[in-house]
């Protein structure tokens, strides 16, 4: 179990969130949700170490999650990278052995095999020699998560894995998703459609800087929390016509 | 044609022609590679800054009579530092960082340099002087290169991650900030050496314009660090020749050889696809492979 506690982020003096408690469960596939701004992001971040963090502590198993860097995989959002890069798929899934590797090692025969078969496993074997600007945004991110396949990792957090892609590459997402669910890994998803939190979603956090609600989707996924989160107005468009009809 | 011959001929005769020979290609080389993790990585400024910054630091190592590498290795990494520093610790962003470091250093090396020595040196240092290098140069020069070439084949993997997705390199524990300053100290090294060939001024197109030439060839980026170099290379001995036969500043000669070479990759390398001859042929390829059928084919099946 990936537990956070007490958690504070502040960016110059402008709190994000507050003395944050939430849990994260191996086997289950935990979404967050929340409107923009609401610091979703920035708890993944923190989780990762990317953003400094006033106070705090995540531990996983009971231990430091620090000790854990590399059974973490991240999926971040694509915006930032630059795809004329110089790079194919192939070395770009590859990538995921970097870490293991450490440093002075490169992959060998064993690590391009885990590659080939990552890839396979998503459905774009024939694109490895492509370069990474001649996918789709959705092929793209298929990439990124053969490289989480190869990275072999506990944890795998995703920033926001379905926006702007199309429905197969979706699919074939949420498919290794729920494969890795099934062997007992923590996945995290940060996620913004909310038609599909009960489809996708085993547990559930439910943020506006700061947990609203965190647990089993029946449990937390209600007109309440939504109300508290986003709006009435989202809520009684989400809920009150399946409240009605029980 | 003859005046070819003429420069090979001066070069089998003349050891101060065979010397400028061996470090051009060695600076050609070793700026290629450096230079294609400089903008791969959007560091074209910070490559232009830091062979500016290191000015001071040679003309401390001239009054002190130490090796110009280390007065220039210091500099040229404090520039960095600040850089850095100023763009981390205050809302200023770091191209003007850069901006205001650079030229600080840059004014200052000016200074020192007019103290230190005379005009005729501080010519060669603006310009490069590439028919004077000595055997010492030589040997500082082949030293930086196995540096980059020792640092870039050790380093591959981290190179490759860290300019296209630094986050992810963080996310598994590489220290990405130490390997940023590595670089910038190999970067340093290479401006040094570079400074005898093609000057302090035009370091920064020995640095870039061989690498976005081999840019524009190759999708993949271990075969833009050789192209890379190659261009460097070829740019360096045809800068060379013109400098000989012309009596050209060899800096000049050098960074323009590069950018001829440029604008042919840019008027006909595929990626750029700016005179498509190669294109057509690709896109009809592809196309055949769609399952879409052309009004032109559909026609021909209707006869």
């Amino acid at each position: 179990m990936l537990a956070i506690t007490d958690l504070t982020v502040a960016y110059d003096d402008t709190p994000v969130f507050a003395d944050v408690a939430v849990t994260f469960n191996k086997g289950k596939i935990t979404g967050i949700i929340g409107p923009n701004g609401a610091g979703k992001s920035t708890l993944i971040k923190a989780i990762l170490g990317l953003v400094k963090s006033q106070s705090g502590a995540a531990e996983y198993d009971g231990e430091p999650l620090k000790h854990f860097q590399k059974q973490i995989a991240y999926v971040e959002q694509r915006k930032d990278l630059d795809l004329t890069f110089p790079v194919d798929v192939f070395t770009l899934t590859e990538t995921g052995t970097y870490g293991r590797l450490g440093l002075f090692r490169n992959p060998g025969k064993k690590e391009q095999e885990e590659t080939r078969s990552a890839l396979a496993q998503v459905g774009l074997e024939e694109y490895a020699q492509r370069q990474i600007g001649n996918l789709s945004g959705g092929q793209l991110q298929r990439v990124f998560v053969a490289r989480a396949i190869v990275q072999q990792a506990e944890i795998i957090i995703l920033d926001e894995p379905f926006v702007g892609i199309d429905l197969q590459s979706e699919t074939a997402i949420m498919k290794i998703l729920k494969q890795w669910r099934d062997e007992g890994k923590t996945i995290i998803v940060v996620h913004h459609d909310l038609n599909k939190v009960s489809r996708y979603f085993d547990d559930l956090v439910v943020m506006n800087h700061g947990i609203i609600d965190y647990g089993p989707v029946q449990a937390v996924y209600n007109s309440k929390n939504i109300e508290q989160a986003f709006s009435a107005d989202l809520s009684s468009v989400l809920f009150t016509a399946k409240e009605v009809a029980h | 044609m003859s005046s070819v011959v003429e420069f090979f001929t001066a070069l089998s005769r003349y050891d101060f022609l065979q010397s400028a020979l061996i470090t051009a290609i060695m600076v050609g080389i070793m700026s290629g590679i450096i230079g294609s993790f400089i903008i791969l990585r959007g560091m074209s400024l910070m490559g232009d800054a830091i062979s500016h910054a290191v000015l001071p630091g040679v003309a401390v190592a001239y009054m002190l009579g130490i090796n110009v590498l280390i007065g220039a290795s210091v500099f040229g990494i404090l520039a960095a530092m600040l850089i850095g520093f100023v763009a981390a610790h205050s809302k200023i962003k770091t191209d003007t960082s850069i901006g205001v470091v650079f030229s600080a250093f840059y004014a200052l090396g000016f200074i020192l340099i007019s103290m230190a020595e005379s005009s005729t040196n501080l010519h060669h240092i603006l310009f490069g002087n590439i028919l004077a290098v000595s055997d010492s140069d030589i040997m500082t020069t082949a030293v930086v290169l196995g540096i980059v070439l020792l640092f870039v084949v050790a380093f591959y993997k981290e190179l490759l991650i860290t300019s296209f997705d630094a986050t992810y390199a963080q996310t598994y524990g590489l220290n990405v900030q130490v390997l940023h300053y590595g670089l910038m100290l190999v970067l340093t090294l290479v401006t040094v050496s570079a400074l005898q060939t093609v000057g302090i001024i035009l370091v920064v197109a020995m640095l870039i314009t061989p690498a976005a030439t081999a840019y524009l060839w190759t999708d993949k980026l271990s075969t833009m660090l050789v192209l890379s170099a190659l261009v460097g290379v070829v740019s360096s001995i045809t800068g060379l020749y013109f400098s000989y036969t012309l009596n050209w500043a060899s800096g000049p000669a050098i960074v323009l050889v590069a950018a001829g070479l440029f604008v042919v990759s840019f008027i006909f390398s595929p990626k750029q696809a700016f005179i498509k001859f190669r294109a057509p042929a690709k896109a009809k390829k592809n196309a055949r492979q769609l399952p879409v059928i052309s009004a032109q084919q559909k026609a021909k099946e209707v006869h």
